[in-house]
């Protein structure tokens, strides 16, 4: 490329491309971009809305760290909801992804269709509602009772020794969502000569060419998945709201997106709530930039 | 096929043979007790999976009375659409007609999701095809936006929409829409794959860039739009009640109904029918724009994972 250009013969050249991407640019730096930076901007002010916001330095983050009693729980939670739903709901994907690989066209598209049924129908999540219900008429009480294994209903959404185990068994049934899609037709993309030869290699069984061959030729649908699974399982929040309520008994499913939206729908405190916000974000990113490290030495 | 039964023994025979006699042949070192676990493996996840929707679905069905009985019934004894029409009868009784909900939904939905196809399809083409100045900071701000959660940016994004006073109106929820950076990264990765000699040689014939576009571009990455179609239709067709809509002859479908069910709140456990039938009703056009677009979904979901 020549440097001399001048604007106008820059604009010449360039013109059709800055002209295509602009109007999404546009907004994609309008509603994402930019919001991201105000966010990032306010989390250093003390803000409610009414009045202009009021620079106060690090003081929120001071505050969230040191003074929020509810900070450490939302925050252990949401790890603690992390750590078992993202590996679990990415390995339960790859896993049956994998299983269906083998069967035939027909039966495999509707085993997706069902797989990915609770992520497609949205606000189907509403009927764990009623398999979790704590009288006799609800659906797994009733099974227990009827069985003999439970003698009085158990209170799956409000007493605290269940409810993570019972939301954990939620998140999973819905965590075959794009990255599972992803898998599916990763497995698909395997050039099938590589099985043929790793077979006269000495492949012995389907586990190693699992191990060996499949998923070293498809790290970016893994990666892909990985990133999936890991925003899903930080931005856990309005699903439990849905059927836990808000805030959860004993706040034990209290999540930091639901302390985010404690002080920012409820207390109208932007401010604070940036500073969760973009402390959730930091570790989002924490987690991400390891995962795909992790992800990406892999077969090296 | 006589192929893949003699596969064992032949072996190196069939080395050259087509892709599809070699794909078959991969079942070859497949153990019997592997292939049984695995099978129950499934089974169970399939029941797992297939027992909410299932329960779902029959208590759409159910009259009231089966609902609540001891022990749960998973299949109705009377099935009725009683569910259905209670539905329609509560939703009737609002003060702004059930029609209108269903018009704002289908237009938010319709009109977010061809906005966002071609504004996304647009600026993706020269991200994948062309070179100019601050292409690589451009993208990797999208991919970089691809990890941030929604719920973060849910208050400055109130502050962005009172600030060009969309508060109320539908542009607050079909804009944003269309510049949604999943889509763009898929029709990315998607173009990339498109050979560049064929758009070298539209261009010696005197092609311009719109003609490559609609003509060249377009066609060749159909199942990239048309897996967009399916995403953004999924993640349109649900919003419900959110920060943007108060006015309630603006509301959406799903806001309307989660009004009468009682779901985000607490659990309405008498309207537990009409729940159902809401969740059931709610699902008729995904899984319709899904099966629409199934077999282009499996094909390029795995494109969309590539790095270049």
């Amino acid at each position: 490329m020549k440097k001399n250009n001048s604007i106008a013969s820059f604009w010449r050249r360039y013109k059709a491309d800055y002209l295509y991407i602009l109007p999404f640019m546009l907004i994609f730096f309008v509603f994402t971009v930019l919001p991201v930076g105000i966010s990032m901007i306010l989390s250093f002010t003390r803000f409610d809305i009414v009045q202009a916001p009021v620079f106060v330095g690090l003081d929120n983050y001071f505050r969230l760290f040191l003074d929020d009693s509810l900070f450490p729980i939302a925050l252990k939670n949401t790890l603690l909801l992390a750590i078992i739903t993202g590996p679990a709901g990415f390995m339960l994907s790859l896993l049956l992804a994998w299983i269906l690989n083998e069967l035939g066209d027909k039966t495999r598209a509707i085993l997706t269709l069902l797989f990915y049924s609770p992520v497609i129908s949205g606000g189907a999540y509403s009927i764990w509602a009623i398999i979790y219900s704590g009288d006799a008429y609800g659906f797994l009480n009733g099974i227990l009772m009827n069985l003999g294994i439970a003698y009085k209903p158990i209170q799956w959404l409000t007493d605290s020794d269940y409810m993570l185990g019972s939301a954990i068994a939620v998140m999973l049934w819905m965590s075959f969502g794009a990255g599972f899609l992803s898998f599916i037709a990763g497995f698909k993309n395997v050039d099938p000569k590589m099985y043929e030869a790793a077979a006269i290699d000495g492949i012995k069984n389907r586990y190693q060419e699992m191990w060996y061959i499949t998923l070293p030729s498809m790290k970016p649908q893994l990666m892909f998945g990985a990133v999936m699974s890991i925003t899903g399982a930080f931005g856990t929040g309005s699903v439990i709201t849905a059927l836990y309520g808000f805030p959860s008994t004993n706040y034990s499913l209290y999540t930091m997106v639901h302390l985010l939206q404690d002080y920012g729908n409820v207390r109208y405190e932007m401010g604070y709530a940036s500073a969760i916000a973009t402390i959730l974000f930091v570790i989002m990113m924490a987690i991400n930039m390891i995962v795909q490290k992790l992800l990406a030495g892999k077969d090296e | 096929m006589t192929i893949s039964k003699n596969y064992s023994i032949k072996k190196k025979h069939f080395r050259r043979r087509t892709f599809k006699s070699l794909n078959r042949s991969k079942k070859v070192n497949r153990s019997k007790t592997g292939t049984i676990t695995l099978t129950m493996v499934l089974l169970v996840f399939s029941i797992f999976m297939a027992l909410p929707m299932l329960l779902m679905i029959s208590n759409a069905f159910k009259p009231q009375d089966e609902l609540f009985v001891f022990p749960p019934q998973l299949f109705p004894t009377n099935p009725t659409f009683k569910n259905f029409k209670d539905m329609f009868i509560v939703m009737s009784t609002s003060n702004v007609p059930f029609i209108r909900y269903i018009f704002n939904s289908l237009l938010i939905t319709g009109v977010g999701t061809a906005g966002h196809i071609i504004l996304s399809s647009m600026c993706a083409y020269p991200l994948a095809k062309k070179k100019f100045p601050g292409k690589s900071f451009l993208f990797s701000l999208v991919v970089f936006s691809l990890m941030f959660n929604a719920d973060v940016t849910a208050i400055p994004n109130y502050l962005v929409m009172s600030k060009l006073e969309w508060v109320d109106t539908y542009l607050a929820l079909i804009v944003p829409a269309f510049g949604m950076s999943l889509g763009l990264y898929l029709m990315k990765q998607f173009m990339e794959q498109i050979p560049d000699s064929l758009l070298e040689a539209a261009r010696i014939d005197g092609a311009n860039q719109n003609l490559i576009f609609w003509r060249i571009v377009m066609p060749n990455v159909k199942p990239a739009w048309l897996t967009l179609l399916l995403l953004s239709v999924q993640s349109l067709w649900p919003i419900g009640s959110n920060n943007f809509i108060y006015k309630e002859e603006l509301k959406t479908l799903p806001a309307a109904l989660n009004q009468i069910t009682g779901a985000g709140t607490a659990v309405n456990i008498a309207r537990a029918g009409i729940g159902a039938a809401v969740a059931v009703f709610m699902m008729i056009i995904p899984i319709v724009i899904f099966i629409f677009s199934q077999s282009n979904v499996i094909e390029t979901m795995s494109a969309s994972g590539m790095k270049d």
